[in-house]
């Protein structure tokens, strides 16, 4: 092996991602699937870190979902895109951080085609300009939320009241990280590691205490796909996929899923209640699930933040396996408590996978 | 409980489950089987193929993966034109093959 070599071709697959100062974009669905992801990552950014983040009430959709659902054509979703840029040329930043993998894959896309074909990007400005009179400078800098979790992982590791350790036995849980597609495998140098090698959840995870595991099916996509899940008839192809993904990470006996995605968590969490009904068949410990979190809902956890809070009584899979697990203290009587203690009323139970 | 849509069942082939047996057996009597580099070129030119789905490809391909009856279902509708043969680029008797094909699998049926 020519060691020099190695460094170099992995070389292009880290990526600068600057300390301060970003213009921070929030999701369409994720406020809906994990309300309390987004909220932790101002939390966390602003207020346990003390960074500069800054947010608006006038960013809207990126039209990610319509354009991978070939609803809408690409020069719309580019004066979308370009819209976006223009509220953060207005607010004096230069560092664009989205939440959504799907946006983050989109700006991507958009910036690279833009770079290919610069008289595409004139003709946007020219759109932009007659659709609302706004002009915009491109950012200097594109990460995920996740990105910049990855890059604040020992800060937080620092502060940490809890590890993602087995405090009975001692022993690393085991964590399976899935990366959501348009993360990487679109542009792999945009992500951290690549499409072969993402790094960004392993990082985390190793950095409070948790051990990855690897499988056969670790790269595959969680199900979710927008034309197989949003069309009824192909629903039953993203469940076998996830199906798929599950039948392959058995046999390591996970603790917990985290993820990077919008989509990925949702399908992986509300999945296992389908594949529980319909087969009957559970992948955690005594009839559970396999609890599936967002890389923000981990971080609250080992801050300590209080479960309910970062909205964990809104998985499928009850968490309260893992809590115990970890060690993490809280109270069961508030599972269904609300602001300011609102009764927010019980779920019904399902039949065949075990919940609190 | 019925959701309206269901697992699709898996068309994973674990290969280890493989009874490999005649298709070694094949290439004894065919040592050009493993020649072939699936390009595709018998199949584009095969005049059974718009029709019925017919492949030599797919044939040795399926062979290889133990799906016999699938194989045999294609190869039902071979005209043995012997037009695959003049295309192949590594020079495969695919008409010769496809005789043995039969031969073979038949014989042990």
């Amino acid at each position: 092996m020519i060691y020099q070599g190695k460094q170099k071709i992995w070389s292009e697959y880290q990526k600068e991602i600057p300390d301060d100062r970003w213009f921070y974009v929030r999701s369409c669905i994720r406020q809906n699937f994990f309300p309390g992801s987004e909220r932790m990552f101002m939390e966390i950014c602003r207020n346990v870190l003390g960074k500069d983040f800054y947010e608006t009430e006038h960013h809207t959709t990126c039209g990610g979902i319509a354009y991978h659902c070939d609803t809408i054509p690409q020069e719309t979703v580019m004066t979308i895109v370009a819209r976006q840029f223009a509220l953060m040329t207005e607010a004096g930043y230069e560092n664009y951080v989205a939440s959504c993998i799907t946006s983050f894959g989109n700006y991507a896309e958009i910036l690279e085609t833009w770079r290919e074909f610069p008289e595409l990007e004139a003709k946007i400005r020219e759109l932009l300009w007659k659709a609302c009179r706004r002009e915009f400078n491109k950012p200097k800098y594109l990460a995920h939320a996740s990105d910049l979790i990855y890059k604040y992982r020992n800060e937080i590791a620092s502060r940490a009241k809890y590890r993602l350790v087995n405090k009975e036995t001692g022993e690393p849980l085991k964590v399976v990280e899935h990366i959501g597609c348009h993360y990487s495998k679109m542009f792999p140098s945009k992500g951290v590691g690549g499409a072969e090698y993402p790094y960004v959840l392993c990082g985390m995870v190793e950095a409070w205490g948790g051990n990855v595991i690897d499988y056969p099916e670790r790269r595959h996509c969680c199900g979710y796909g927008f034309r197989q899940y949003h069309v009824k008839a192909n629903r039953g192809y993203s469940l076998s996929n996830t199906y798929k993904k599950f039948e392959s990470m058995e046999p390591y006996h996970p603790d917990m899923i985290i993820t990077n995605c919008p989509g990925c968590p949702y399908f992986l969490d509300r999945w296992q209640y389908v594949i529980a009904e319909s087969e009957g068949k559970t992948y955690g410990q005594n009839g559970y699930g396999i609890p599936v979190f967002t890389y923000e809902e981990v971080a609250g956890l080992v801050l300590g933040y209080d479960p309910w809070d970062l909205g964990l009584q809104l998985h499928q899979v009850a968490v309260e396996p893992l809590l115990d697990k970890i060690g993490v203290e809280y109270n069961p009587e508030d599972k269904y408590k609300g602001l300011n203690k609102k009764d927010i009323m019980r779920p019904g139970l399902p039949d065949v996978l075990k919940c609190c | 409980m019925d959701f309206g849509f269901r697992i699709s069942p898996s068309s994973a082939i674990n290969l280890d489950n493989v009874d490999l047996t005649l298709f070694e057996r094949l290439h004894e009597m065919e040592p050009d089987v493993y020649k072939c580099m699936a390009c595709g070129s018998c199949s584009a030119t095969c005049p059974a193929s718009v029709y019925s789905g017919m492949s030599i490809r797919k044939v040795i391909l399926c062979l290889q993966r133990g799906r016999e009856k699938e194989a045999f279902r294609m190869m039902k509708n071979c005209m043995l034109c012997g037009k695959c043969t003049m295309v192949c680029p590594r020079g495969i008797n695919t008409r010769h093959l496809i005789l043995s094909i039969s031969k073979l699998y038949s014989e042990t049926k």
